[in-house]
């Protein structure tokens, strides 16, 4: 068990997406980090930033930074603590958070529609790791 | 949070007169050049002129529109500075006209990034949107949906924003009457493929059940009678109002697998979108019923609703597989890939790519049975022969 947005967590998230098959597949031609960032609101005070370096198919990276100019990722998912939560449980899609505005991306989107399956199946890594939310 | 979003309708016979009760200065009006020869825009032409409403036509667009088109369209309404842009014909104009929309409010923009990712505000700048359908078909007068093609990559590109759901939507059946039987089968089984994947879509609620519903008992019943005789008024207006209702639950809740696959048909072999999504409803139906105990009551509720109550869930949900196939034939669409006269050594060769198109659509992960990537090409090859799903 581990407790959502540590870096114990990222770890777990890092080694779920590199034991993905699944993901591997999807993902295979995927070149592209991210700052997936918590914005303050319920247990969460301050703005959260959580660094993933994915490049095809495998995760390189995965760690909590607390300095925001630390890394320019090419892009950015930003979203309430609440809708990261529904998200990483699969209680709401993550495009369907989007498309009503309860996230935020960053980015080239054209270049994430065409990877839908992949997004999809970053999700379903979520699934798999043992989190203690906050709340 | 859910949330719904609709146009002000107006709808059955002289709806098109609501175009006096309009303000504004000046409208574009975005269409093609069939319709223009068709004499179709002389009724809302006519209007406006009565209404001292001046207008520009943008008749470029073509059958899935492509990102050169658009940006040719973005140029010409920023020259114009209309306070409406107007959608008239298919689903091809209607999205077009609403990728034209977004560009006069952000100009700046490629028409890639035509998503929820931009804010547009639009209204604020005083700019209203109107669709005018001359098909029954893809229901884009009632959805914020825009889809387009991507010439270099011969993929269709599926985007828009909520912000972009029409003002107002106008259905009046005479801009439908003179629909050609071809159109009249293609468009219709975009409704009834829309209708039931918004209804089964894991996205869906039951606020876009309802219309879901509705719209593909109406399709059942009255496409038959639209494709044998075009002059049959109730017919054309009945799938005028399915077709809105298709549009709006689907956009609300998204469509499903046959969207997904069909896809993936139409941007590699250039086939119209109702025969190939209408191609595909049978397999994928069938495959979610295999799968999906969820998905297989849902089709049962759609199948009773719809008359067909043949016993059990899994019986009911054959009979209406079984009865979509029957109509196919009747109004003579394709049953087959085979059929649709592709060779089968060209549909092997693009196998990866069809495979790559429909997993990355976002209208398969709604589907209630995802499938990966051997289960889509075993589903296409199946589609390509004619074969029932039995996986």
């Amino acid at each position: 068990m581990a407790k959502f947005f540590t870096q114990e967590w990222c770890d777990l998230y890092k080694e779920a997406i590199n034991n993905s098959a699944a993901y591997e597949e999807a993902a295979k031609t995927w070149e592209g980090d991210f700052y997936f960032i918590t914005e303050p609101g319920g247990p969460i005070k301050e703005k959260g930033y959580m660094y993933v370096d994915l490049w095809h198919g495998k995760c390189r990276g995965c760690e909590v930074v607390t300095d925001p100019d630390k890394y320019k990722p090419a892009f950015t998912l930003a979203a309430p603590y609440a809708i990261w939560k529904q998200i990483s449980t699969k209680k709401l899609d993550s495009t369907k958070a989007l498309i009503t505005k309860q996230s935020k991306l960053t980015g080239d989107m054209a270049k994430v529609m065409r990877y839908t399956k992949a997004a999809n199946e970053l999700t379903n890594c979520t699934m798999t790791i043992q989190t203690e939310w906050l709340d | 949070m859910e949330n719904f979003s609709c146009p002000f309708i107006a709808y059955g016979d002289n709806a098109l007169d609501y175009l006096a009760q309009i303000k504004g200065k000046k409208a574009f009006i975005v269409t093609d050049k069939n319709i223009v020869k068709l004499g179709l825009l002389k009724p809302v032409t006519d209007k406006l002129n009565a209404t001292n409403i001046k207008w520009e036509i943008f008749d470029e667009v073509e059958a899935e529109p492509s990102l050169d088109t658009i940006k040719k369209g973005g140029i010409a309404v920023g020259k114009y500075q209309p306070d409406w842009v107007i959608g008239i014909g298919g689903g091809s104009c209607m999205d077009a006209a609403k990728a034209i929309i977004l560009l006069l409010a952000r100009p700046e923009l490629e028409p890639e990034a035509l998503s929820v990712l931009e804010d547009f505000n639009f209204r604020d700048k005083g700019k209203k949107l109107m669709a005018i359908p001359t098909t029954s078909g893809t229901g884009s007068e009632a959805s914020w949906a825009i889809v387009l093609s991507d010439t270099k990559d011969n993929r269709k590109l599926g985007l828009g924003t909520p912000e972009v759901m029409p003002d107002v939507a106008i259905l009046d059946p005479v801009m439908v009457m003179g629909m050609p039987p071809q159109v009249t089968a293609d468009t219709g089984m975009d409704v009834i493929c829309q209708a039931i994947e918004a209804y089964i879509s894991s996205w869906g609620t039951s606020i876009t059940a309802g219309p879901a519903l509705i719209a593909t008992r109406l399709a059942l019943q009255y496409l038959p009678r639209a494709y044998k005789d075009g002059k049959d008024v109730d017919a054309r207006k009945e799938m005028m109002n399915a077709a809105m209702m298709g549009g709006l639950s689907g956009c609300n809740s998204m469509f499903g697998l046959a969207h997904g696959t069909g896809h993936a048909l139409g941007g590699i072999f250039h086939m119209p979108h109702g025969r190939t999504v209408g191609l595909f409803l049978p397999y994928t139906l069938e495959y979610i019923i295999n799968g999906s105990e969820e998905a297989l009551v849902k089709i049962a509720e759609i199948a009773r609703y719809c008359g067909l109550n043949a016993g059990s869930d899994k019986e009911c949900a054959k009979a209406l597989i079984a009865r979509i196939r029957t109509l196919a034939k009747e109004i003579k669409q394709p049953l087959s890939v085979k059929e649709c006269g592709i060779d089968k050594a060209q549909w092997e060769k693009e196998m990866e790519g069809l495979v790559n198109r429909a997993l990355n659509e976002v209208m398969t992960m709604t589907a209630p049975r995802v499938p990966g990537t051997e289960d889509l090409e075993k589903l296409f090859r199946y589609a390509y022969d004619g074969k029932s799903i039995d996986f």
